[in-house]
C-alpha cells in the first residue's frame, strides 16, 4: 500500500497527512503535484485539507478542474480508496464524484475545535473499522455546511452513504452537537461504490496520543488494513 | 513626510545635496520612529542582547535560540496598532504576513502564531455606546483578519490574549508574533555581498497600496483616520503560503546568499538594509519590478508597502536554480539588480537615475533622541492608595462578576476561530494550558510560548509592570513544563515626546531588562511602537513579553488542571507585607470597586527564577500533574479556572486570611501556582522544595465533589458553586456581549 499525498497551491495539511500516515501509521505516503497526471505506483488518494488556490471562486471550484483530478477520477472508477478531508471533501464535492455541496458555516465563522463523530456505515473499506461509540476528531473550517437536495439526502441515506454524523458524548445527533449547521448532521459521505470518502473532520489530525487522541487511526488504518 | 526641518537639514548636510524626490521619500521612511528608532534606541540599549548586537556583529543572529542537536528557534513580535485602527481585517491580516516573513527570512518555518490584541471596551456603561460598538466592531474584525489570514497560510495560531480598557478606544493594540524552527547550519543572513550577484524580486507584484506605512505608524491617528485607508495594505495569505513553501525550498539550493522580506517600507528597507548590513552597494532597475499598475512613479515603487515580497541576493550563475523553483509555486521570481562594489543604492526608473545614495546614512545615520521624563502625579498617588470598606463586597458575587468581566472571561469566542492544530504540533492547545506546547516533530524536545503584559500594572508603576510581564510569562510556560529561555517584547506607548509617556516607557524597559537578566531569559527580539494616541488620547502603556520555553520530553507537557481526582497545592515565596493587601492595580478592584488605583505588588525576581526551573523539574520527572499560575483576579479566580477546565469541582481552604475574605481571594501576589498532585506526592513536597525557598501549602481536593467550595480559612464562610454556574460566567460572558444587538457598526 502506497497512498499519494496531493499537493495542490494552498494545500496546508498535506505535510500533517503525510506524516501521520508514515509516522503514526506506519503507511508508505508521498506527495503527488497537482499538475502530475500519472498515479502509477500509488494504491490510494489523499485529498489534504487546506485552502487550494486560495479558495478562490468557491472551495475547491478550481483544484477540481488540476491536472491530477483525472487520475483521481481513474482511481475512482477502478474502486480503488480515495479519501477527501476537509479541503479535500470540498475538491470531491465540486469535482462531482461525491454529491451536495458544502457551505459557509451557519455560525459565518471558521470553527477550530475537537468534535465527536458517529459512523454510520459499518461495512465501507473506510468505516469497517470504526468502532460504533462516539470518536473523537477536530474540526477545522469556514465551509463545512454539508447541503444537498432532497433526492440526494434520502438516497444517502436509504444506501447507507452516511459515513459519519456530529453527535453528542452520548452519540446523540442533536443540534448543539452539529458546529456548523450540516442536513442531518453530516460529517462525511460515501460515493456509490464506498471507496471515495469526503469528510469535513481532519482524521490526520487524530492519530498521535501527544496531540489529543488516537481515534482518527480507527479510519485512516483502513488502508493498512487493505495491505498492499 | 515626517521630518522635522532639523532632520532635513541634517540629511541635506549628510547626503551632500538636495535629495530628489525620491530620496526624500527614502529618508523619511527610513528615518521615521517605526524604522529608525528615533526614541527608543538609547533606553533599549538596557537589554544587554541589544546592547551586545549593537556593539558586535549587528542584531541579526541575536534573534535565535539553540535547543542542541543542531536545533534552533527564532521568533519576534511585531505591532500593526495603525493599520488595524483604520481597516482592522486588513490591518490585522498583514501583521501576521509579515511578521510570518520575518521569521521566514531567517530560513525558519514558521510553526506558530501568537497574537496580543487591546480594544475599548466591549460592554458595560464606562464609554458611550457608539464607542463601545466600534469597539466591537474593530475587535470582531481584528480576529477575523488573524483568522483569515492565519489559517490559509497554514501556520497555527496557538496562544495569544486580548483585553479591554477605555484607553484603548479609538488606538487598539493588534501585536502579531510568529514563532519558527530551523537548523542551526541553515540560517540565512540579510547581509548583501558578492559584486555581480543579482538581487531578485521575489512574491507579489507592487502595487500603490501602503504608500507610507512606515511614516503613519510613526504619527497618532487623528480624525483623517478614513482618508487614510489607502495607507493600509491589503493582504493575501495564498500568495504567502506559496512564499513560504517556495522560499524554503529555494533556501535548500544553498544558492541564496541574503534574503530579507519587504515590509514595512519596501523595497527602500530592503535595498538599503542588505547593503548596509553588507557593506556592498546596490543597482536596481525598477522597470523590471513586477507591477499591478504600469505607471508607477520610483517614488510609489520604493515607498510601497504590498504584501507577500521579498528581495534576495543569489550567487551569479545559479539564478535559474533558484527562480525554476519559484517557477514552480506559481510565485514571481525577477532578476531586478546586482550588486556593486560602490557601496552606493542606485535606483533607475525608465533608464534614469532617480535615487543614488549611501545605504548607511538610511540606516545608521538617523538622529536618536532622549526625551525628557517626568514622573506624573497620578504614580505617586497610587504609591499611597489604602484600600478600604472591601466588606462591602459579597465574595461570591465578586467571583462571579470577575468571571464575566472581559479581560478574565473565556477566549474561547475568539481562538475557536483560529486553526490553532494545523502543523499538527500543538500539544497544549489554547485555554488547556498557561502557555501553548508545540511538539517539535523529529525530536523528542518541546517548545512552550506565550504573551503576556499588564496595561494597568504598567500604567500604574511602569517599572514593576515591566518586571511582573516578564516574571508572568515565565511563570505560564513553566507551569507546562518548560523552562524559560528567551523573551521578544512588543512596546506599545503614547508619543515619546510626552514627558510622562517617555518616563513609561524608560521605566517599562528597565523593569523588562532587570526581569530578564534575573531569570535568564534574554531579549532576543522586539518591537517599538509609539504614537498610540487619537483624539481620546494615549493608550495605557502597554509592553507585552513573548516568552519561549522548551522542554527536553514534550511527553511531560502539563494543562493547568488535573486529568484525574488528586490533591491540590499552591507553591509560592514569602512575600513581605503589603499595605495594599495585594489589590492594587488588580482586576478586582478595577470591575468590581470600579477604582484603577494603587501599585501591584513587585516580584521577587530571584524566587521567581526558582519558582520557574523547580517547575519544569517537577513537570520532568512527572512528580506534579499539572499547574496554574495565579494571575487576573487571584487565587479564587484560578481556582474556578482549574475546576472548569478540569471539568470536575474542587473543595479548597484558602491558606492566608489574615486581612479578610477579598484580599485573600482576589489578592494578586506574584509567583503562586496551583499545583495538582497524587495524594502519596503531597506529603512529599516540602521535602522536594528543601533549598529553593519555596514553599509549599495544601489546598484540598480536586474531583472528588462536583460542586466548587471554597472555604475561607479554616471554620470561615464557604463559597460555594455549581459547575455550571461557574461556566455560564466563564463562557457565556464573550459570546453574549458581542451577540447584543447584533453585530457592532462601523
Amino acid at each position: 500500500m502506497r497512498v499519494a499525498v496531493v499537493r495542490f497551491p494552498g494545500s496546508n495539511c498535506d505535510q500533517d497527512a503525510l506524516h501521520s500516515l508514515r509516522d503514526d501509521l506506519g503507511i508508505p505516503a508521498d506527495y503527488v503535484w497537482h499538475e502530475d497526471r500519472d498515479l502509477s505506483g500509488f494504491d490510494a488518494v489523499f485529498l489534504p485539507g487546506g485552502f487550494s488556490y486560495g479558495d478562490y471562486l468557491r472551495c475547491g471550484a478550481i483544484a477540481s478542474h488540476a491536472p491530477i483530478l483525472d487520475e483521481v477520477r481513474r482511481f475512482a472508477a477502478e474502486g480503488r480508496p480515495v479519501l477527501g478531508v476537509c479541503n479535500g471533501f470540498q475538491i470531491l464535492c465540486e469535482a462531482g464524484l461525491l454529491p451536495g455541496a458544502l457551505l459557509r458555516n451557519l455560525s459565518e465563522k471558521f470553527v477550530c475545535k475537537s468534535v465527536r463523530l458517529l459512523a454510520r456505515n459499518a461495512s465501507s473499506l473506510w468505516t469497517a473499522g470504526v468502532p460504533q461509540r462516539p470518536i473523537a476528531i477536530p474540526i477545522a473550517h469556514g465551509e463545512g455546511r454539508y447541503l444537498c437536495d432532497e433526492d440526494t439526502r434520502r438516497r444517502l441515506w436509504d444506501e447507507g452513504r452516511v459515513a459519519f454524523v456530529y453527535v453528542d458524548e452520548q452519540g446523540r445527533a442533536t443540534p448543539e452537537a452539529n458546529p456548523n449547521g450540516s442536513v442531518d448532521n453530516i460529517a462525511g459521505i460515501l460515493n456509490e461504490t464506498g471507496n471515495v470518502l469526503g469528510m469535513m473532520p481532519h482524521p490526520e489530525r487524530a492519530t498521535n496520543p501527544l496531540l489529543g487522541g488516537t481515534d482518527g487511526r480507527t479510519i485512516l488504518s483502513a488502508l493498512s488494513a487493505l495491505g498492499v | 513626510m515626517g521630518l522635522t526641518r532639523e532632520e532635513y537639514e541634517l540629511l541635506v548636510r549628510l547626503h551632500g545635496r538636495e535629495p530628489s524626490y525620491t530620496e526624500l521619500g527614502m529618508f523619511a521612511v527610513m528615518w521615521s520612529e517605526h524604522c529608525g528608532y528615533k526614541y527608543s534606541r538609547p533606553v533599549l540599549a538596557l537589554f544587554k542582547k541589544y546592547r551586545e548586537a549593537l556593539e558586535g556583529q549587528g542584531l541579526e543572529n541575536a534573534g535565535i535560540v539553540e535547543l542542541g542537536d543542531g536545533l534552533a528557534v527564532t521568533m519576534k513580535i511585531e505591532s500593526h496598532n495603525h493599520p488595524s485602527a483604520v481597516e482592522p481585517y486588513q490591518g490585522a491580516a498583514t501583521g501576521v504576513g509579515g511578521i510570518i516573513r520575518d521569521i521566514l527570512t531567517m530560513g525558519a518555518r514558521p510553526i506558530a502564531s501568537l497574537n496580543s490584541l487591546r480594544f475599548g471596551t466591549i460592554g458595560g456603561n464606562r464609554e458611550a455606546p457608539e464607542t463601545v460598538a466600534r469597539n466591537r466592531y474593530l475587535f470582531e474584525h481584528v480576529v477575523a483578519g488573524i483568522a483569515g489570514y492565519g489559517n490559509c497560510v497554514g501556520v497555527p495560531t496557538v496562544a495569544g490574549e486580548v483585553a479591554f480598557h477605555p484607553r484603548y478606544s479609538g488606538n487598539p493594540l493588534v501585536n502579531a508574533m510568529c514563532v519558527g524552527v530551523l537548523r542551526m547550519d541553515q540560517i540565512a543572513t540579510a547581509a548583501a555581498s558578492g559584486v555581480g550577484n543579482p538581487v531578485v524580486y521575489i512574491g507579489s507584484a507592487t502595487g500603490k497600496d501602503g504608500i507610507h506605512g512606515a511614516t503613519f505608524a510613526s504619527d497618532a491617528l487623528g480624525e483623517d483616520n478614513e482618508a487614510k485607508r489607502p495607507n493600509v495594505q491589503i493582504g493575501d495569505p495564498l500568495a504567502e503560503k506559496l512564499l513560504i513553501e517556495a522560499t524554503l525550498e529555494a533556501l535548500q539550493t544553498g544558492a541564496i546568499v541574503a534574503i530579507q522580506d519587504m515590509g514595512a517600507a519596501g523595497l527602500t528597507c530592503s535595498t538599503v538594509e542588505m547593503s548596509s548590513k553588507g557593506g556592498v552597494g546596490m543597482r536596481i532597475d525598477l522597470d523590471k519590478v513586477p507591477m499591478r499598475e504600469s505607471d508607477m512613479t520610483a517614488y510609489e515603487l520604493m515607498l510601497s508597502e504590498s504584501q507577500e515580497r521579498m528581495l534576495a541576493v543569489v550567487q551569479k550563475g545559479r539564478e535559474e536554480e533558484v527562480l525554476g523553483v519559484f517557477r514552480k509555486w506559481g510565485v514571481h521570481g525577477v532578476v531586478i539588480g546586482e550588486v556593486t562594489d560602490d557601496g552606493v543604492v542606485t535606483v533607475l526608473r525608465h533608464g534614469r537615475v532617480e535615487a543614488r545614495l549611501d545605504p548607511k546614512l538610511l540606516t545608521d545615520a538617523c538622529p536618536t533622541y532622549r526625551a525628557p521624563a517626568e514622573v506624573p502625579d497620578y504614580h505617586q498617588r497610587a504609591l499611597r492608595y489604602q484600600p478600604s470598606g472591601l466588606d462591602r463586597f459579597d465574595p461570591k458575587e465578586s467571583l462571579l462578576r470577575l468571571l464575566r468581566s472581559p479581560n478574565v472571561a473565556s477566549k474561547r469566542w475568539v481562538y475557536e476561530q483560529y486553526d490553532h492544530q494545523v502543523q499538527t504540533q500543538t500539544a497544549v492547545l489554547p485555554g488547556r494550558g498557561d502557555a501553548a506546547v508545540l511538539a517539535l516533530r523529529g525530536t523528542p524536545k518541546a517548545i512552550s510560548v506565550k504573551t503576556d503584559g499588564n496595561a494597568r500594572h504598567t500604567y500604574l508603576h511602569p517599572y514593576r509592570g515591566g518586571s511582573l510581564a516578564v516574571a508572568e510569562a515565565a511563570r505560564n510556560v513553566a507551569c507546562t513544563g518548560a523552562i524559560p529561555c528567551a523573551v521578544t517584547d512588543g512596546l506599545n506607548f503614547g508619543n515619546p515626546q510626552r514627558p510622562h509617556v517617555f518616563w513609561q516607557f524608560q521605566e517599562a524597559v528597565r523593569g523588562i531588562a532587570d526581569a530578564c537578566e534575573a531569570l535568564g531569559t534574554p531579549v532576543i527580539s522586539g518591537n517599538v511602537s509609539f504614537y498610540n494616541e487619537s483624539d481620546l488620547g494615549e493608550v495605557l502603556p502597554t509592553p507585552v513579553i513573548g516568552m519561549l520555553g522548551w522542554m527536553p520530553n514534550k511527553d511531560r507537557a502539563l494543562e493547568m488542571a488535573p486529568r484525574e481526582p488528586c490533591e491540590l497545592w499552591l507553591i509560592d515565596y514569602p512575600q513581605s507585607e503589603d499595605s495594599q493587601l495585594g489589590l492594587g492595580g488588580s482586576e478586582f478592584l478595577a470591575e468590581v470597586a470600579r477604582v484603577e488605583d494603587g501599585v501591584p505588588v513587585a516580584p521577587d525576581l530571584g524566587m521567581e527564577r526558582q519558582l520557574c526551573h523547580w517547575l519544569a523539574r517537577m513537570a520532568g520527572e512527572g512528580r506534579i500533574l499539572s499547574a496554574h499560575d495565579c494571575s487576573d483576579g487571584g487565587l479564587a479566580v484560578a481556582l474556578a479556572e482549574v475546576a472548569l477546565t478540569g471539568d470536575k469541582g474542587l473543595d479548597v481552604a484558602l491558606p492566608d486570611t489574615r486581612h479578610g475574605a477579598i484580599p485573600a481571594l482576589f489578592g494578586e501576589w506574584p509567583g503562586r501556582v496551583i499545583v495538582g498532585v497524587r495524594e502519596e506526592d503531597g506529603p512529599l513536597l516540602p521535602t522536594r522544595l528543601e533549598g529553593t525557598g519555596l514553599r509549599a501549602k495544601k489546598l484540598g481536593s480536586f474531583g472528588s465533589t462536583s460542586r466548587v467550595r471554597i472555604r475561607v480559612g479554616e471554620g470561615g464562610e464557604a463559597l460555594e458553586f455549581e459547575l455550571e454556574d461557574l461556566r455560564e460566567a466563564f463562557e457565556g460572558a464573550l459570546p453574549s456581549l458581542l451577540s447584543e444587538e447584533g453585530e457592532g457598526s462601523v
